[in-house]
């Protein structure tokens, strides 16, 4: 079977499930970027959520969960998306065979392991990678994964299985596709609704979200002691932060980008401003990194009291920018 | 960040893929930079693989002094731990620690070792054996 969706174009993402977002509604003939995909829907965010465990240490999330990127722009556009799950595997696949037939272009949950594009050391199991399907041709999916700079192939065997890897988010052959779309353009009036929001989930009351999750974790580093598995609970929140598709320092450069589109759109000028303290906020974080990794090659005595101060700095400079946020939005 | 401050180090992690990472252009403008990636981001992740493959090549060396079964071998070899693996498989974490003692591994019904080996997506051959 060969079908391929010749007018889709490719766009290389730092996230994945705004990429996808933003390349199905451009393919649509919606004008969104990745950067104003992200921040309409209020993905911004900080959580440290120790009660769940990847490989033994805490889901430390810098933005909302999985599928909030794609309900987020839904509204703002009057889109309708449609989800479909499958309990039988066969079925996902016919059905994924049926609509790439009808020249659809169609959006994939699926896990990271099992996907044989992937570097070999960038495969661990997260089931909640979003990418899209533009095409068949023999037994090879045409891939587009926004966090690959060009498209991919996929033979449909494997796609299968990280179609419906098992687990936690276990995606159960997730598709979606749009099936109307009622505006193209974006008004001011989603945006500063999307940025209220985001500024009211950072500042909220509990303690595990928002800059209040900061101070929370960075307790938590404070009590680490200098052993081997202190230093792997260091590492693993730098790669929650840089490695997971993040677009740099945990999405920040990424917010920096949406509030310098969001400035244009709704002419406040402050925004743009917003944008620059945003981007110095995001060299924290990246300050952080580079500090820990120097700490985990033995460059430097590893102190996680240090480490510990650098977290609560950034919840500071962060409960101060949201502050600022807030109130320029009228 | 500026444009000129995206990291390309060359994380070797990422193989022959870019990542896009959001910068400051000359203009001031945010724009998305592909980046080699940065020396701190390699180190973390090879952090993360290397404590895996070290608990894959310990499980190797106990399995063949028969202190542990191949599973517990093929369970880190596909970077999963008995709380994921207990989430994939669907069978309980205690029965799962249980089947690393090579002598109930050996009287695993065929049902169970199907189980298994779909789950670390296994030939059912191989889960008994060890590389």
């Amino acid at each position: 079977m060969n079908h391929t969706n010749t007018n889709f174009q490719h766009r290389h993402a730092a996230h994945c499930e705004s990429g996808v977002a933003a390349s199905l509604m451009s393919h649509h003939g919606a004008n969104l970027s990745e950067a104003m995909a992200f921040g309409l829907s209020s993905a911004l965010s900080f959580a440290y959520l120790p009660f769940i465990k990847l490989t033994g240490f805490p889901l430390i999330a810098y933005r909302m969960p999985p599928k909030s990127i794609l309900k987020g722009v839904s509204k703002p556009f009057q889109t309708r998306f449609r989800f479909e799950t499958f309990r039988n595997p066969d079925d996902g696949l016919h059905r994924l065979d049926e609509l790439l037939a009808q020249g659809k272009v169609v959006g994939l949950q699926t896990s990271v392991f099992w996907l044989p594009y992937f570097p070999e050391d960038m495969r661990f199991h997260f089931n909640a990678h979003n990418l899209l399907v533009f095409g068949k041709e023999g037994d090879d999916y045409l891939i587009s994964d926004p966090v690959t700079e060009l498209p991919q192939r996929c033979a449909s065997a494997d796609l299968q299985r990280a179609r419906f890897a098992k687990g936690v988010l276990a995606p159960k052959g997730l598709l979606y596709y749009p099936e109307s779309i009622g505006r193209t353009e974006v008004t001011a009036e989603a945006i500063k609704k999307a940025i209220k929001k985001t500024a009211r989930i950072m500042l909220g009351p509990i303690p595990i979200i928002g800059v209040r999750g900061i101070h929370m974790l960075a307790n938590k580093v404070a009590k680490l002691d200098i052993s081997e598995h202190s230093l792997n609970y260091a590492g693993h929140i730098v790669r929650m932060q840089e490695e997971i598709g993040t677009g740099g320092a945990g999405f920040r450069f990424l917010y920096a980008a949406f509030l310098q589109e969001a400035a244009q759109i709704t002419g406040i000028a402050e925004l743009a401003v917003l944008s620059e303290r945003m981007n110095e906020i995001g060299d924290g974080w990246r300050e952080f990194a580079l500090k820990a990794a120097r700490m985990i090659k033995s460059r430097e005595a590893f102190s996680p009291v240090s480490l510990a101060d650098m977290l609560r700095l950034q919840a500071e400079r962060e409960t101060d920018f949201f502050r600022a946020l807030k109130s320029a939005i009228v | 960040m500026d444009v000129s401050n995206v990291p390309q180090e060359g994380n070797c992690t990422l193989g022959n893929h870019r990542k896009a990472l959001y910068a400051k252009d000359a203009d001031g403008k945010m724009v998305i930079v592909p980046s080699r990636g940065s020396e701190a981001d390699e180190t973390v992740t090879m952090q993360a693989v290397d404590r895996m493959n070290a608990l894959a090549a310990d499980a190797r060396t106990r399995a063949l002094a028969g202190q542990t079964s191949p599973l517990e071998y093929w369970m880190y070899a596909r970077r999963m731990d008995v709380v994921l693996l207990s989430q994939i498989s669907g069978i309980w974490q205690w029965r799962i620690r249980r089947h690393f003692q090579p002598k109930h591994f050996l009287c695993l019904s065929p049902r169970l070792l199907a189980s298994y080996a779909d789950a670390l997506g296994l030939p059912l051959a191989q889960l008994s054996t060890l590389p």
